[in-house]
């Protein structure tokens, strides 16, 4: 590895724009002619529209236009979609109700937007927007998933009866009931995955901007996949057709899934722009991101454990509820199926596995992926009931976890997934080592001098990254295939640009992916510019999310480089009148091998432009593009360690240590990768300490601001101790497996491992916050 | 409407706005300085953090005209020419920001940090001292190591300057 090639910890190109000021995020974006909207929202959960009355809004001062979803219809606007087929036991298709971008006769969710108002200034288009009269019929409202699937409950779609969308399974239930009948013994566990709102920092925002001239149409929108928010705005939105429609993601202020989807808004400013012959520009409010954003988790399961005489599981029986709120989002369906069950057999040899998920329609904003998507909720499932299991059957919880590990590889589990490579002994060992577990004993009794409660718990997760492979997601209902597209340019000068469908919104791609360039060539970091976010500057791609831009867009690259790569030794061949099979490339060279003939590299640049003295026959120009399809997953996997210490009379938690020993695989960029595992623990240990969406039993979400919703802040964490395994992932050619989602998916049982430990329970509910934490150490005392 | 004149990175402008115009719109808005930006509607986040008469101030928490008169430095103001602030070359050095959305903020608070305890920072108060800021994508991990960096540095630097001095 060069300095600044793969494996070089290079700090960030892209670093200079954010912290001198001069990153682009939508909102710093300003058009002429500009206008601003305000969404006017259901203030109800459930409810009729019976009338909308706009007439006085559209007499306030500035006001340019105040459209409704009658007239969003009228102009054959289409309503949105789910992109994940999947399939009830009983054969039947899953069953979606519809969503207006502007709800016409019922409003399901605190935060339906229902009309949109724009005017010259923010100020004036929310003052309209008070004046916008419309007179509800309040319906009775569900919020909980459990509920809502019981007869008589409120029925919110008609098309789905009792709410439930679809009724799923996956594995061998015959098999897994066996297993459970004959068991030495048998854990069982209820396990809440508590609902969370993903809150990125920048508010997501919408530019519409039609040009009647060309009868074009450009969005600027905060997504982490522009190019699907084109196809799927295009294809079902009926809002233009893709050659008409630039979708530009600029700089876009963290994601964590929930900027994946296609919102209602994005449609609606582009629609608007049209209606009212102005740019249409809509920022939310952090409250309306509350209350509109796609929520994460939300599970409810009912878990069965079965272990033989030696400690070895011999089934797992998990049947979830899962709450997909109001609407179906984008890709609502897939998280709780083949994002959750697929990953339930863990880093575990368990030869009988069995889930049975039913998914429901409630009164609360639509719920879809989250930092992890599905691979959390099942880790929680599997990582919680190991720690009860180990402490039902006296045994160390790291001895039970060793017992169980799958050791070989390529391994087959019951629940689709073939892992392709592992070693979860030595992240386990790692972990207990850099956390000195062996010393917890002592630090437990010294602790209790001071009055403290201290407890240790951990969790060993893995996940399913790099998605993936087409025809295999295809074959499981997914609407698209997810590959991923690269173009690389190498100019006239020698300089490349690198087209990528991958977006980054945080994840540093400016660098890692131009360190793959300098790495392969040997020029200078500087001299590669990396371009994403723009349908017209980009061919076709798929995004980011899943972990998927090392395994997949790095792979799309590679195979890129590997064409222009070839290109440039025929050419270099052909001018040092040499053998192809001899020429080799390094540090911006490129030569014959064991010969002082060479050319440097922008000279062979310039020869393919020139085009003066080419081999015969060949195209000038040296640029190239791929697509690459990945052929499996790929299995990061890794032990987290936390260690707690609990205040008996306030309930306050605070973390000693947080480990972490994880296998990504072969890494481009350390310093990046260390960086994806803090923030992903600092939202998994909000998840279990801090946050929690409540909605009231009448469907008002009562954590709507950073007043009620608590986000971990500096104070509530420690500085995390990280480190890495590495098995390379045989799947692709640059060996790696996806670093982005780790930390949140392997922290939130390692922390509840440790307060149940510390309070001797055998559950608590995530957030275990200071008041759930003190009424459990009231209730157990009594 | 009022007219609202202000210092801002060392220049002198002036504009009318709505009355109810908060100095971050103003900031945004009419002088066009999208570096500081707007996270929250609570003065939660920290986003917005700039410096006014040389404090750290929330500028979602102040009207435009409450600035009148005052001298206001933004994160666009804060490098000396080409030469980045010691807390700016510390964010990057150190993988302090993922996406960029909160660093403005941070690294206005961290200036102002730093400024107020000349003695020195540690771990503890970094991360107490930081309450008023939200970051969603680093764990705060990197931006407490690049604030107790830049803190030496800066140590660092004013000693130097004051044995040149001497």
């Amino acid at each position: 590895m060069g300095i600044e090639g793969v494996g070089a910890r290079v700090a960030r190109k892209e670093d200079k724009r954010f912290i001198t000021g001069g990153g682009r995020y939508v909102d710093d974006m300003v058009v002429p002619g500009m206008k601003h909207a305000v969404f006017v929202r259901s203030p109800h959960a459930h409810a009729h529209i019976k009338k909308i009355d706009v007439k006085k809004a559209q007499a306030m001062p500035g006001v340019v236009g105040v459209l409704t979803g009658k007239e969003l219809k009228a102009d054959g606007i289409g309503n949105l979609i789910c992109g994940w087929m999947i399939h009830s036991k009983d054969g039947t298709p899953m069953k979606m109700g519809a969503w207006s971008p502007l709800a016409v006769d019922k409003v399901r969710y605190v935060g339906d937007a229902v009309v949109i108002v724009v005017a010259d200034t923010k100020g004036q288009a929310r003052d309209a927007a008070e004046a916008v009269e419309i007179t509800y019929k309040e319906l009775k409202a569900v919020v909980d998933a459990t509920k809502a699937i019981q007869s008589g409950a409120p029925q919110i779609h008609a098309e789905a009866e009792n709410n439930l969308i679809f009724d799923w399974e996956l594995g061998d239930g015959k098999a897994t009931d066996a297993a459970i009948k004959s068991a030495a013994h048998v854990t069982r566990m209820k396990i809440v995955n508590n609902r969370l709102v993903p809150n990125a920092m920048e508010p997501r925002a919408a530019l519409g901007h039609y040009d009647k001239a060309e009868d074009h149409y450009t969005c600027w929108t905060t997504s982490q996949n522009p190019h699907v928010a084109r196809l799927v705005m295009s294809a079902f939105y009926n809002v233009a057709p893709e050659n008409k429609l630039r979708v530009i993601a600029p700089d876009v202020g963290g994601g964590f899934g929930s900027k994946i989807y296609i919102y209602p808004e994005e449609i609606v400013c582009l629609w608007a722009s049209k209606k009212t012959g102005v740019p249409v520009k809509w920022v939310a409010d952090r409250t309306e991101s509350f209350l509109s954003d796609a929520h994460g988790r939300d599970h409810v399961s009912t878990v069965e454990m079965a272990f033989d005489k030696d400690n070895r599981i011999t089934g797992l029986k998990v049947d979830t509820i899962a709450n997909l709120g109001a609407y179906m989002s984008l890709f609502s369906s897939c998280v709780p199926t083949y994002l959750y069950a697929t990953l339930l057999s863990g880093q575990y040899n368990i030869p009988a596995i069995h889930a049975n998920v039913r998914t429901v329609y409630t009164n609360t904003a639509p719920v879809d992926a989250y930092r992890g998507a599905g691979r959390p909720e099942a880790t929680y499932v599997l990582e919680r009931m190991m720690e009860t299991a180990a402490r039902e059957l006296g045994v160390s919880p790291a001895e039970l976890r060793r017992r169980n590990f799958i050791t070989s590889f390529p391994h087959q589990t019951p629940v689709i997934m073939a892992y392709d490579a592992g070693d979860y002994n030595a992240s386990l060992d790692a972990a207990m080592k850099a956390a000195d577990y062996a010393g917890f004993t002592k630090r437990r009794a010294d602790a209790a001098k001071q009055g403290k409660l201290r407890g240790i718990g951990m969790s060993c997760y893995i996940e399913a990254c790099g998605l993936a492979p087409s025809s295999a997601v295809g074959s499981l209902g997914a609407g698209v295939g997810l590959w991923e597209s690269a173009e690389v340019r190498v100019n006239a000068v020698g300089t490349i640009e690198v087209l990528t469908g991958s977006h980054s919104h945080g994840q540093g791609h400016e660098t890692t992916f131009a360190q793959l360039v300098t790495q392969r060539f040997g020029v200078p970091i500087d001299s590669v510019s990396i371009v994403h976010g723009d349908t017209d500057k980009v061919q076709m791609g798929m995004g980011t999310y899943g972990s998927r831009s090392g395994a997949v867009g790095m792979s799309a690259i590679v195979k890129a480089l590997d064409k222009v790569e070839a290109k440039a030794k025929k050419i270099a061949a052909h001018l040092l009148e040499a053998d192809e099979g001899d020429i080799v490339i390094e540090n911006g060279e490129v030569k014959v091998a064991g010969t002082d003939k060479s050319l440097p590299w922008f000279q062979v640049a310039l020869a393919s432009y020139t085009a003066h003295n080419l081999p015969a026959g060949m195209e000038p120009g040296l640029k190239e593009t791929a697509f690459y399809d990945p052929s499996n997953f790929t299995f990061p996997a890794g032990c987290y360690i936390c260690e707690v210490e609990i205040d008996p009379e306030t309930g306050t938690t605070e973390i000693i240590q947080f480990v972490a020993a994880d296998d990504f695989g072969n890494i481009i960029n350390p310093m990046i990768v260390e960086g994806q595992v803090h923030g992903g623990i600092a939202q998994g240990v909000g998840q279990a300490l801090l946050e929690g969406a409540h909605y009231d039993s009448s469907g008002q979400l009562l954590t709507a601001s950073y007043m009620d919703y608590t986000m971990p802040r500096a104070g509530d964490l420690p500085s995390f101790k990280v480190s890495t395994s590495n098995t390379p992932c045989p799947g692709n050619p640059l060996g790696v497996k996806g670093c982005g989602e780790a930390g949140a998916i392997g922290s939130p049982p390692a922390v509840i491992n440790a307060i149940t430990d510390a309070l001797g329970v055998v559950d608590i509910a995530m957030p275990a916050s200071p008041a759930t934490v003190w009424a459990t150490i009231r209730a157990t005392k009594h | 409407m009022s007219d609202v004149s202000l210092t801002v990175n060392g220049r002198r402008v002036s504009g009318n706005a709505e009355d109810r115009t908060l100095l971050v719109h103003f900031l945004r808005e009419h002088l066009g300085l999208t570096g500081t930006h707007v996270g929250c509607d609570t003065s939660q986040c920290g986003a917005c953090v700039v410096h006014v008469d040389g404090r750290a101030v929330k500028s979602c928490s102040m009207l435009a005209v409450q600035a009148s008169g005052s001298t206001v430095v933004t994160i666009e103001g804060l490098a000396d020419g080409a030469e980045l602030h010691p807390v700016q070359a510390a964010f990057k050095e150190h993988h302090g920001l993922q996406c960029g959305f909160c660093t403005p903020g941070m690294i206005m608070t961290a200036t102002d940090m730093i400024a107020r305890h000349p003695q020195g920072l540690d771990e503890a108060t970094v991360r107490a001292e930081l309450e008023g800021n939200i970051c969603r994508c680093t764990g705060y991990h990197n931006i407490v190591k690049a604030i107790l960096a830049a803190s030496e540095t800066m140590a660092k630097g004013a000693k130097g300057k004051a044995k040149q001095a001497a």
